[in-house]
């Protein structure tokens, strides 16, 4: 199994809770705002502690009741909604944040259509340009598996179509699982190997 | 003082514990208590039978005990510029650079500290400022003694106590606008080649 998750976590008066067995390829979170498909990914990558569960991923325990395996030792590939990209560094140093070596940036860089943008700062970059930076930053984090988060909401129709590519990319070229929440009815069914509903209760 | 003054900062800023509310006012208290005051309990306090006693000889009317005073004197100007630029840096930046598999030290290197410079910078021209302007509290803790514990300031007054003293405060003041204005064109600099920096981002 590539993800396994048992997860459920009390937010204000909101229980977010799912239970999901996922093979490779795309998994896809689909549920209305608010219905907690964000909180999953982030008790995934361990910025929030679920209440109980466990969550399995490619058959090592992340979490579970004697388990809580620190952010940084997790290797989760987290692409943010908003991006995320360090203000102060350009988008050379970014990309290399996680020591990758030069070959693999280059790589990556060119699978993700990037390369032009090394010396550029974050704020500079266009929202689909941006998305990009922070799915190769992710990708050059040595990951076991693949976080997206709406990956191309607040996008107009060609950037959103352009970063839809390089996720089918990195889905057939690197074989990662990948684990990932839209709203997008659409987009979940021409992506997901996979459809997970979150429903609200 | 930079690092106590950044390590409060971040206590304070982070810290998520009882208590904090007393620390924050012990720290914060020499910005509102009258100098002599402070000045007196450091008295009281590195006198030979107060708490930190054993550091009498090295203190007292020494330059050390001067510097301790502009030290505390500066202490709240510096932590509360500096808590507030932690208190501005996005977590979430943070928790994006641990997801990358920086472990907590690496973040607070490179992430962090980086991102909150511009109230570090801030915070030590403020602090440079009180210190180099401290009178109350430095003279009634380690007197006026020169060579030893006499400032720029406590020169200045003692130069015009004496009817001849005139020539020799106008140089003094003149020196004391010097270091006034050249910190202050230094701290400018720094500021701005940190916000070049950051323009382009944030």
């Amino acid at each position: 199994m590539a993800f396994d998750l048992d997860v459920a976590k009390r937010l204000g008066n909101v229980e977010v809770a799912l239970r999901l067995d996922a093979g490779a390829g795309i998994t896809v979170l689909f549920g209305p705002s608010g219905v907690g498909k964000t909180s999953v990914l982030n008790m995934v990558a361990g910025l929030l502690r679920p209440d109980r569960g466990h969550v399995r991923v490619g058959g090592v325990t992340l979490f579970d009741a004697g388990t809580d395996v620190p952010i940084e030792r997790r290797r989760a590939g987290y692409v943010f909604q908003d991006s995320r990209l360090f203000p102060h560094m350009r988008v050379a140093a970014n990309l290399q944040y996680a020591n990758a070596r030069a070959a693999m940036v280059d790589a990556v860089a060119h699978l993700l259509d990037i390369a032009h943008l090394a010396d550029r700062w974050p704020r500079t970059l266009s929202g689909g340009e941006a998305k990009r930076v922070a799915i190769g930053r992710a990708l050059l984090s040595d990951p076991a598996f693949l976080l997206l988060d709406e990956p191309t909401a607040s996008l107009d129709r060609a950037r959103a179509a352009e970063v839809e590519r390089a996720i089918i990319d990195v889905r057939d070229e690197l074989g990662l699982p990948i684990l990932m929440v839209t709203h997008d009815r659409a987009e979940a069914e021409r992506l997901a190997t996979r459809i997970v509903e979150m429903a609200r209760g | 003082m930079l690092p106590v003054a950044f390590a409060l900062a971040w206590f304070l800023a982070r810290a998520n514990v009882r208590g904090k509310i007393v620390i924050e006012a012990i720290v914060y208290l020499p910005l509102v208590v009258p100098p002599v005051v402070t000045g007196w309990m450091l008295l009281l306090a590195f006198a030979p039978k107060g708490p930190f006693g054993v550091l009498a000889n090295v203190v007292l009317f020494k330059w050390g005990g001067a510097a301790i005073a502009a030290g505390v004197m500066a202490l709240p100007l510096m932590v509360r510029a500096m808590r507030l630029s932690i208190e501005a840096v996005d977590r979430r930046l943070e928790g994006a650079a641990r997801t990358l598999g920086a472990g907590r030290w690496r973040v607070f290197r490179t992430i962090t500290l980086p991102l909150s410079m511009p109230g570090v910078l801030a915070g030590t021209v403020l602090g440079f400022a009180r210190s180099l302007g401290e009178f109350g509290a430095t003279i009634t803790f380690v007197s006026n003694v020169p060579g030893q514990t006499q400032t720029l300031p406590l020169a200045i007054y003692a130069a015009l106590q004496r009817p001849d003293g005139d020539a020799l405060a106008l140089r003094l003041s003149a020196l004391s606008v010097l270091i006034a204005l050249a910190a202050l064109v230094a701290s400018e600099l720094l500021a701005r080649r940190s916000r070049a920096a950051m323009i382009h981002g944030v």
